[in-house]
């Protein structure tokens, strides 16, 4: 990465006489694949389409490469430096072969010049043999595929990608994110993309930022932001399913020492004695035992409860574990026989001090 | 049935003679009504277009002008032609009345609210996101509306369909402009009126038939091109 492609100041944004979106400040680094999560609703799309300065905006500054981008014809320059991808495919009543093309025609180039480049994004996007087909007979993977290789065909240096997997069946999407994921290397373009799929996120990108009403709450490294979300909401959209409120006691032996009723829990955070605050526990990291096992984990956090719940999702099993609060812990199917985990069982639950990330609780 | 029989008879009898008069006549009513759908389409479809994609105070009530236009009775264009064009109109010097040009604007007036509500109800059922496509793609904003014509020809052909059909067979405008003049502003549809009037009813059959066969050829022509099989 070398330096900021865009950079975005005050950014704010009305539709209907009400504002939704308010970006003081997003910078994206050359070279990088930025990912926006947000739950539905948050402005995610509304702020791709006003950085493609398709969308109107109230204030705000937008810098490409450094110059700003105010006048129609920087505006014009500037969208024919970019590309964008929406979760329709959008294709033209075409063929495959034409919809690739339509980008450099637009930009005046000869039928000489657009063949190899229009070739070669096919084949990049494995859709060379669907060149002749009308746009409107393919399936949908195979026209998204067909809507990415027309934004590859400009040479863009940014792309904008606004939620490209939303309507496509699992193994279409995975063998999608995989091709683009070999684009990206291959071209080295820049990309910022809106998901509400955290695990497309955590695939593709270099950095994670989080919306919410509009706004950009948290950025980061993905394992950042998955394992030290900022808020409950930024919590609660990463896939955290424990969320305690207590007061810390103080610092034990390098964790903060937090009271959750009367129950103590080893934490990391910037907290101090006093302080009311919040503990965010991923299930992922939490650990189950047979009741009365020895342990030899160097979890600091270990607890005996009664199982309340289990429940499957996909692969894994969700089980709800009152240990004096309520804990979540994700397990596989074989766990689930192993220490036969069924509502009134009682097991063993322990977590480690760095899996649990502590932010003082805002006020009301 | 005799009467219909013989109409048909002298119908096909004109055709393969080249009758010198029906074929004046076929071809002014072709020629006046083509131009006249050119104009139509021309300001039609660019009228349509730019309804659809802006948004101005007063836009519904520009829309429902359109609608309303579409259903103009053509004796009542005719009426405001001619007022026009009269000597003493505000553009009598053009001294246009009771020629094939008078026809050729009526028929025009007639046809272009067709096409541009036709027009705005298919570009506007284009979705939005595809005209953000169109931009991201870099288009500036004529390429765009080109792109967007290009995306809606089918529904623009029907357009043009009806455009034709409205003006090739109608007959008040025409009349009340264009005098009716032999050899020189006599269509198909004045000169059916005219020989029905006189009892001719052969001849106004054989005009109706050539009016029929014309109309379902040109339109025939123009659904093949709408309904063809796309690429593969």
């Amino acid at each position: 990465m070398s330096g900021s492609i865009l950079e975005v100041r005050g950014l704010k944004v009305s539709r209907g006489g009400f504002p939704v979106l308010d970006i003081p400040e997003l910078d994206i680094q050359e070279g990088e694949f930025l990912s926006l999560i947000g739950p539905n609703g948050t402005g995610k799309s509304t702020l791709l389409l006003s950085l493609a300065g398709l969308l109107k905006r109230d204030k705000g500054e937008i810098r490409f490469h450094g110059k700003p981008v105010e006048s129609s014809a920087e505006l014009l320059d500037y969208r024919r430096r970019l590309a964008m991808v929406f979760q329709e495919p959008l294709l033209f009543d075409a063929t495959v072969y034409d919809n690739v093309a339509a980008g450099l025609k637009l930009r005046g180039m000869g039928r000489g010049a657009i063949r190899p480049v229009v070739e070669e994004n096919l084949r990049l996007f494995g859709i060379a043999h669907l060149a002749s087909r009308s746009a409107s007979k393919i399936s949908g993977g195979e026209a998204q595929r067909t809507s990415l290789a027309r934004a590859f065909a400009t040479s863009p240096e940014l792309i904008l990608l606004d939620e490209p997997f939303a309507s496509l069946d699992p193994p279409t999407k995975e063998s999608i994110i995989a091709d683009l994921g070999n684009a990206m290397r291959i071209r080295r373009t820049t990309a910022l993309m809106t998901t509400h799929d955290r695990m497309d996120a955590l695939r593709l990108s270099n950095r994670i930022a989080v919306m919410d009403k509009g706004g950009i709450v948290q950025i980061g490294l993905p394992i950042e932001v998955m394992h030290k979300p900022v808020s409950e909401s930024v919590a609660q959209f990463v896939g955290v399913e424990t969320i305690l409120e207590g007061r810390v006691r103080g610092m034990a032996r390098g964790a903060l020492h937090v009271d959750v009723g009367g129950r103590d829990v080893f934490g990391t955070g910037d907290s101090g004695p006093g302080e009311e605050v919040l503990c965010f526990i991923r299930p992922e990291s939490v650990t189950l035992h047979p009741e009365g096992a020895k342990m030899d984990s160097s979890a600091r956090n270990v607890c005996s409860g009664t199982v309340t719940k289990v429940q499957p999702i996909g692969l894994l099993y969700r089980v709800c574990i009152d240990c004096g609060f309520s804990l979540s812990a994700h397990v596989t199917q074989q766990a689930t026989e192993d220490l036969k985990l069924a509502a009134g069982a009682v097991v063993q639950a322990s977590f480690k001090a760095s899996s649990v990330h502590v932010v003082r609780k805002p006020k009301a | 049935m005799e009467l219909i029989f013989e109409g048909i008879k002298q119908a096909v009898w004109l055709l393969i003679t080249f009758d010198p008069e029906v074929l004046g006549i076929t071809w002014l009513s072709l020629k006046v009504s083509g131009l006249a759908t050119l104009i139509s389409l021309f300001i039609g479809v660019s009228m349509g277009t730019v309804v659809a994609l802006t948004r101005f105070p007063g836009r519904r009530l520009v829309v429902s002008l359109i609608n309303t236009g579409m259903g103009v009775p053509p004796v009542v264009v005719g009426l405001f032609v001619t007022i026009f064009l009269w000597r003493n109109g505000p553009l009598g010097f053009f001294e246009l009345l009771y020629t094939p040009s008078a026809i050729i604007i009526a028929q025009a007036v007639i046809a272009t609210p067709i096409v541009a509500g036709i027009s705005l109800a298919s570009i506007q059922k284009l979705p939005e996101a595809l005209r953000l496509q169109i931009l991201a793609l870099g288009a500036t904003r004529l390429q765009m509306i080109w792109m967007l014509i290009k995306e809606a020809r089918l529904p623009l052909l029907a357009a043009v369909m009806a455009g034709f059909g409205g003006v090739i067979s109608e007959v008040g405008a025409s009349i009340m402009v264009g005098g009716n003049i032999k050899g020189y502003t006599r269509v198909l549809t004045t000169a059916t009126v005219m020989e029905t009037g006189k009892g001719n009813f052969d001849i106004a059959i054989a005009l109706g038939v050539i009016l029929l066969l014309f109309t379902f050829t040109i339109n025939a022509i123009l659904t093949g091109i709408q309904q063809r099989e796309r690429p593969r």
